[in-house]
């Protein structure tokens, strides 16, 4: 299989949408780019159509909390790959924590229900037009987003740790 | 179950009926559950209603096994030829809540499973009996975290505490041991007791 280089894949994607791409980086031997979350679905839906690159697969979503970077805490990240060419692409969607809205892809990809349910259910980061975003993991009484860092990893009804062992 | 095929009930005379077993019964080194304290004359024998029914549910409890990680496998050890709780008349599985006696809880369990724990403990029938095995279902383990219920005994009453991590087969048959001993020893009132009432009250359970 011929495959397409990382390069041309950059090139082609920079060529398409210009000062859309916000910065790019190479990790792992994936590309990753930052792109604005305005800009999610036009673009997906072009590396999906494209006849070159075709991103036909949606492999995940997820998301990141950096509590340090100021109006772009929240991340969502998504990953796409192109069987045919063997290659895979990480998108990142910077927003601020005040309002963590980013369109969703479900009119795209069926299989993008799940996955922004589950980044819904872990951060909070809202789907704009996703057809049942509730949580899908955790107990629906939860009121908070247990992956954001704010909120403490361990359980406030465990009784049988003395905190001076566990550093609590 | 007859209550004689629980009890060593002494001065029976196999030699006149069963010549030929006799010899193979005297040899073998089956223990038969103690008779119970009680008055034993020419034909009868008197003891406290109690007592028998205390006996007849501690050697037949029948388990309903809740596993839901490694310290199921350690109790499906503990159900095999090696452990064999089949010795303690505990052979009989319930996966019915309904004819099950004691809830044997083994492995993490998850808040959102928490719920469906409680109702498969509401569905059991009074008397019942509930096991914690292993250290997640005890207290939570090392399971320290936002989604996991931190022990069984934030949703139902637990009776025994089997620690480990997963304990070992030898130790889940001490829980069952234990429970043996308890449902030999309760009370027939116990259960309408203002103070069990108060008890499942605390839980929520009517």
């Amino acid at each position: 299989m011929a495959g397409i280089t990382n390069e041309f894949l950059l090139e082609r994607l920079q060529q398409q949408f210009g000062e859309k791409i916000k910065a790019a980086e190479e990790t792992f031997g994936i590309v990753s780019v930052v792109i604005e979350p305005d800009s999610i679905l036009d673009i997906v839906k072009w590396l999906n159509t494209d006849n070159i690159l075709k991103f036909k697969f949606l492999t995940d979503i997820c998301g990141s909390h950096y509590p340090d970077l100021t109006g772009q805490e929240l991340c969502a990240v998504y990953h796409v790959q192109s069987m045919e060419n063997n290659v895979r692409l990480r998108l990142k969607a910077f927003m601020p924590v005040s309002k963590p809205e980013i369109p969703s892809l479900t009119s795209l990809y069926s299989s993008a229900n799940w996955m922004e349910r589950e980044t819904y259910d872990f951060y909070g980061i809202n789907f704009i037009g996703h057809p049942n975003l509730k949580r899908i993991l955790n107990v629906e009484e939860m009121d908070y987003f247990p992956l954001r860092k704010e909120f403490p990893l361990e359980d406030a009804t465990r009784t049988d740790k003395e905190d001076q062992y566990f550093g609590r | 179950m007859g209550l004689n095929s629980l009890m060593a009930v002494p001065h029976v005379d196999y030699k006149n009926t069963h010549r030929e077993m006799t010899t193979d019964i005297k040899k073998t080194d089956v223990n038969l559950v103690e008779a119970p304290d009680g008055h034993l004359g020419e034909g009868f024998f008197a003891t406290s209603i109690e007592k028998v029914i205390g006996l007849a549910r501690a050697n037949s409890l029948w388990p309903l096994p809740f596993a839901t990680s490694c310290c199921g496998i350690e109790f499906m050890a503990t159900m095999g030829s090696n452990y064999d709780l089949a010795r303690f008349g505990s052979e009989r599985m319930s996966f019915s809540p309904r004819q099950a006696d004691v809830l044997l809880v083994a492995g993490t369990i998850a808040k959102k499973l928490g719920p469906v724990l409680k109702q498969v403990y509401l569905q059991m029938a009074e008397p019942r009996w509930v096991i914690a095995i292993g250290a997640c279902a005890s207290s939570g383990g090392i399971f320290d975290t936002y989604s996991v219920l931190q022990g069984i005994d934030k949703v139902i009453p637990v009776d025994v505490y089997v620690p480990g991590c997963p304990p070992r087969p030898e130790q889940i048959i001490d829980g069952i041991m234990k429970v043996q001993e308890l449902a030999k020893n309760e009370p027939l009132r116990r259960r309408n007791s203002p103070q069990y009432q108060a008890l499942l009250t605390s839980y929520g359970i009517q």
